[in-house]
């Protein structure tokens, strides 16, 4: 049977019509009106993704790839909206819609005092609208748009409090990085319209690039004369770049930490569990792409076990409580991308599923903190919060021991899977990326257990005042006037708008791994949607060893990444639980490294001096020289010229008239002059 | 060296003579009578080329009306000509090498070929009919058009002329025939009531 | 024999004799006009000379037509001339420039 079109365009238009509903006229329509609209859209999605995939899974739908609208035709070139949905892009649409619909919820109860909540809704469905024209499309013009669309949206919520310096700051850098990539994105692109057949339809490039008559993993092409490089291997890494941008690898990374300037139900939804994830997405599907190209795929490979480790790091020494998940988020992009430089696409695209869940969930339960602890955010000041919290506080262990890779948690599926592949993998580079993704385990658990237990364990390092004066002037962003550490009243848990999402996300992050895992990896869930190559099949070697997800736990018990993340959570149970001065003398014995970290490698600092300032540098230059000196000197160069031109001519305009008269004769004379010689030529 | 050839060159050379004497004289009441004694030599110049018509008409034209009109100009408007030739020598030099220069392009446009031209016969006499005739003829049959507008140029040039010069003289006393006839008997006259006798002194 | 040549002859100097005349006085705006008619003239006698030697009848009713406009061109401009005195109480050429750019 054939999948509903219209199912197909409901799901995405649902969301676009409730943002732009709550958008135009979200101040006339009011607040309920607006979350209920954009709820209702977005609810909408949700349900129909869930029944499509249940269609494709159990109902024995085939893979639907038609257009539906026809943008362009010019020639040969033609530009299409249209959908390619097989089960690859129905994990997507689930993933993403039921997060959203979390997210939605759950800002009811945080925006409640806020100004903006109109917009901010209209914001995230719009948001949801462009994922889902991303996930869904089925050519790389739509893709791109998508692609944009969802940097676009990003942008607009990092900063959505305007009226802060520092989120302005945010969103230009979260802007500006992403279009570094977006440059590599574009140029992948037209190498795949140049090389891969002249279209941009994915099935029409796919079907060029697995020919084994056109053989298009030893074509080359000389770009600079003399070197030939392979055009797979250019395309690819200019399509990865893009997804460095999207997904935050290593250099592109800047952006992400920036971008918790945003409110928190968006670095859940995008930040980490939905728009980073693009990247991840984009090179699973382009799967029969990168199988071409070797050095592309060691190229991921490198970039991504790189992120994963360093990012990490820096996650241990951050003292702000969406900052330790933020640089999380980092790390575990870069495991994703470990797994898709291995060739273990599916691998990575399901850790991609069970960390949308566990991740999305730390950050709300986060967000809960912050609400109760009335937004202070330095975990130095908190502490002991699990008298208060219960409920925030039972979901964020399970989030934390999902993330942590704690057997029979969705997390050590996926992790394990990853940390196996590579292990199996002969690929080049392949050894560093193991050392990376196992040492990047034991970090993952030290930062982890570090933040629960510094949130919510422990001494309170709060003071309630007792004074317990009204907040008549409940402003949403700063309570400067209360002393650091002081506040108004107890906290308390949160209201049921934001703990029922917690709970609701807290479920997927347990059972989600246990339940799919078989399918996902060694069935055959991905079908046509993901093309390895018999060589690089790392996870049908794996799938040889696989014998269900319940031996997959016991197994578990005895490898190498339980051990290494049981360490890393008694480290972290030692230190803060019981004796936080040793985390104090640690960081003053090992400062070199302690300063290295919190300056993020000081990478930050190289491109502000090096890209910003010379980026500045440049359009003053541009304007000096070029815009001044040239432009404005031609210009008022030539209107300069015509006024001296003219003051010159003005005296032939004497007002006399024997002048004219004189003029008039001349003319005559030379008229007389032609003439006689003309009437000489001819009669010779 | 025939008669007319010898009449040509005579009143050719007075022509020319009279007009050097139209720029060069000071008062300009006897450059425009030299102005005068130009259009006559010209006009017995045209004579002999059988042109009667017009010459006779430069004359009753020319002479007799636009030359009229120039001295009534000229004498009307009191000017002083002292400080008139100033200039006059500064600039001879610079006009004489202009005016040298065209009447010798000129005469090279002329050339040698019309040297050669001879006089034939007076085209009219061929005709059969005096100039007039053969002029008038011409004239009335295929330029009647152009002859019309001509007049009606004179006329608009009459006007053009009188709207420029006409002046109103204030204090000057008009009568309007057509306000006269409009008037109304209560504009004249009033009836007042009054009594016949008056209350006086007595007389003295 | 007079030739052809005889008459464009005079009617060259005539017109040079005009030209020169426009060009060297400065300071009579009533010479001016009598120059244009001088020129008027010379153009005049070329008309009639060629319509002699051509036989066409054309160039005199040209001559006549000339005549009538130019009579039309001097009354209009000497009524010019008047006005201006009238405004300016001078006929010298050098102080009529109002026209200067």
């Amino acid at each position: 049977m054939m999948l509903d079109k219209s199912i197909l365009l409901a799901i995405v238009l649902a969301p676009l019509l409730g943002a732009l509903i709550a958008g135009l006229f979200g101040k006339r329509i009011g607040r309920v009106a607006s979350h209920s609209v954009t709820i209702a859209g977005v609810g909408l999605s949700c349900t129909l993704s869930i029944y499509v995939l249940y269609q494709l899974v159990w109902g024995g739908a085939q893979v639907f790839n038609q257009n539906v609208y026809t943008w362009f035709e010019v020639g040969s070139t033609s530009a299409h909206i249209g959908f390619l949905v097989d089960r690859l892009t129905a994990m997507m649409m689930v993933v993403v819609t039921f997060v959203s619909l979390m997210v939605h919820v759950y800002t009811i109860g945080y925006m409640a005092e806020d100004d903006g909540y109109e917009r901010f809704f209209s914001y995230i469905a719009l948001f949801t609208f462009s994922m889902l024209m991303l996930v869904m499309s089925n050519n790389f013009l739509q893709l791109f748009f998508g692609w944009e669309a969802v940097g676009l949206v990003s942008y607009l919520l990092i900063g959505f409090w305007y009226k802060r310096p520092s989120a302005i700051f945010a969103n230009m850098k979260a802007f500006l990085v992403n279009r570094v990539g977006d440059f590599g994105f574009l140029l992948g692109i037209a190498g795949v319209l140049m090389w891969f057949g002249g279209s941009l339809d994915y099935s029409a490039v796919f079907a060029h690039a697995q020919d084994p008559s056109i053989d298009m993993a030893s074509r080359s092409v000389e770009l600079i004369a003399g070197h030939p490089w392979h055009v797979a291997t250019i395309v690819c890494i200019c399509l990865f770049i893009g997804a460095m941008g999207k997904s935050a690898q290593v250099p592109l990374h800047v952006w992400l930490p920036d971008s918790m300037e945003g409110p928190t139900p968006i670095s859940a939804l995008i930040h980490a569990a939905t728009m980073v994830t693009a990247g991840i997405f984009m090179v699973a599907r382009m799967s029969p792409l990168f199988e071409l190209s070797e050095t592309a795929l060691t190229f991921v490979l490198v970039i991504g076990a790189t992120t994963a480790l360093f990012t990490g790091l820096i996650g241990v020494v951050q003292n702000d409580i969406k900052r330790v998940v933020a640089y999380s988020t980092l790390s575990q992009l870069g495991y994703m991308t470990v797994a898709l430089g291995v060739s273990a696409y599916s691998a990575g695209v399901f850790h991609l599923m069970t960390h949308a869940f566990f991740k999305a969930l730390l950050f709300l339960g986060a967000g809960s903190v912050i609400i109760a602890m009335h937004h202070e955010q330095d975990m130095r000041r908190m502490g002991g919060l699990r008298k208060y919290m219960p409920i925030t506080w039972i979901t964020m262990w399970i989030g934390s021991l999902a993330l942590a890779g704690a057997p029979g948690f969705a997390g050590f599926f996926s992790k394990d899977a990853i940390i196996e592949a590579v292990g199996e993998s002969h690929r080049v580079g392949a050894g560093y990326a193991y050392f990376c993704v196992l040492a990047g385990v034991f970090i993952t658990a030290l930062y982890s257990f570090r933040l629960l237990y510094m949130t919510f364990h422990g001494k309170e390092r709060f003071v309630v005042d007792k004074a317990g004066h009204a907040h008549a002037h409940d402003a949403h962003d700063d309570h400067g006037h209360h002393q650091a550490g002081h506040l108004a009243h107890a906290p308390h848990e949160s209201p049921w708008v934001v703990t029922l999402p917690l709970v609701l996300l807290a479920i997927p992050s347990v059972v989600i791994g246990f339940l799919t895992i078989g399918p996902m990896l060694f069935g055959d869930y991905f079908g046509n949607a993901i093309f390895v190559r018999e060589a690089n099949d790392v996870i049908g070697e794996l799938g040889n060893e696989f014998h269900g997800a319940m031996a997959m736990i016991l197994h578990g018990f005895t490898q190498a990444p339980f051990w290494i993340a049981l360490a890393g959570f008694a480290t972290a149970t030692w230190i803060w639980l019981f004796n936080p001065s040793i985390a104090d003398k640690a960081e003053n014995a090992l400062r070199p490294i302690h300063t290295t970290l919190m300056n993020k490698y000081w990478f930050d600092n190289l491109y502000q001096a090096v890209f910003a300032r010379g980026g500045v540098a440049l359009g003053r230059g541009f304007w000096r020289g070029g815009d001044a000196a040239l432009i404005d000197g031609a210009i008022n160069g030539s209107a300069n010229l015509v006024d001296r031109m003219s003051a010159l001519v003005r005296r032939l305009q004497s007002g006399y008239l024997y002048h004219y008269a004189f003029a008039m004769i001349l003319g005559l004379i030379l008229l007389l002059g032609g003439s006689w010689w003309l009437f000489m030529r001819i009669a010779a | 060296m025939t008669f007319e050839l010898v009449c040509f060159y005579f009143f050719g050379s007075v022509a020319a003579a009279a007009a050097l004497a139209v720029i060069s004289v000071k008062n300009p009441v006897v450059a425009a009578l030299n102005l005068v004694l130009t259009f006559f030599s010209m006009a017995c110049v045209w004579l002999l080329a059988q042109a009667e018509f017009l010459g006779v008409a430069l004359v009753l034209v020319y002479v007799g009306a636009v030359m009229v009109l120039f001295l009534f100009v000229v004498m009307m408007l009191d000017v002083d000509f002292a400080p008139v030739r100033e200039g006059f020598v500064r600039f001879l030099p610079v006009g004489i090498l202009v005016a040298i220069v065209m009447l010798v392009e000129m005469l090279m446009m002329i050339g040698v070929r019309t040297l050669q031209t001879p006089l034939t016969d007076d085209p009219a006499t061929l005709a059969g009919m005096s100039n007039m005739g053969w002029l008038g003829r011409t004239l009335f049959r295929d330029f009647l058009l152009p002859f019309e507008v001509a007049a009606l140029i004179l006329t608009v040039g009459l006007i053009a002329a009188v709207t420029l010069t006409l002046r109103k003289r204030t204090g000057g006393k008009t009568q309007k025939p057509s306000r006269q006839v409009m008037v109304k008997r209560e504009d004249r006259v009033r009836l007042v009531k009054m009594d016949a006798v008056r209350k006086g002194e007595a007389t003295p | 024999m007079i030739t052809l040549a005889h008459f464009l002859t005079l009617g060259a100097v005539l017109l040079c004799i005009a030209v020169a005349g426009i060009f060297i006085n400065r300071k009579n705006v009533i010479v001016l006009l009598m120059c244009i008619e001088l020129l008027l003239l010379a153009v005049n006698t070329n008309f009639v000379a060629f319509s002699r030697f051509l036989g066409d009848p054309s160039g005199q009713v040209f001559v006549f037509f000339i005549l009538t406009v130019a009579a039309a061109e001097a009354a209009i401009g000497l009524a010019i001339l008047v006005v201006l005195f009238r405004n300016r109480a001078t006929i010298d050429v050098t102080d009529i420039d109002k026209l200067k750019g």
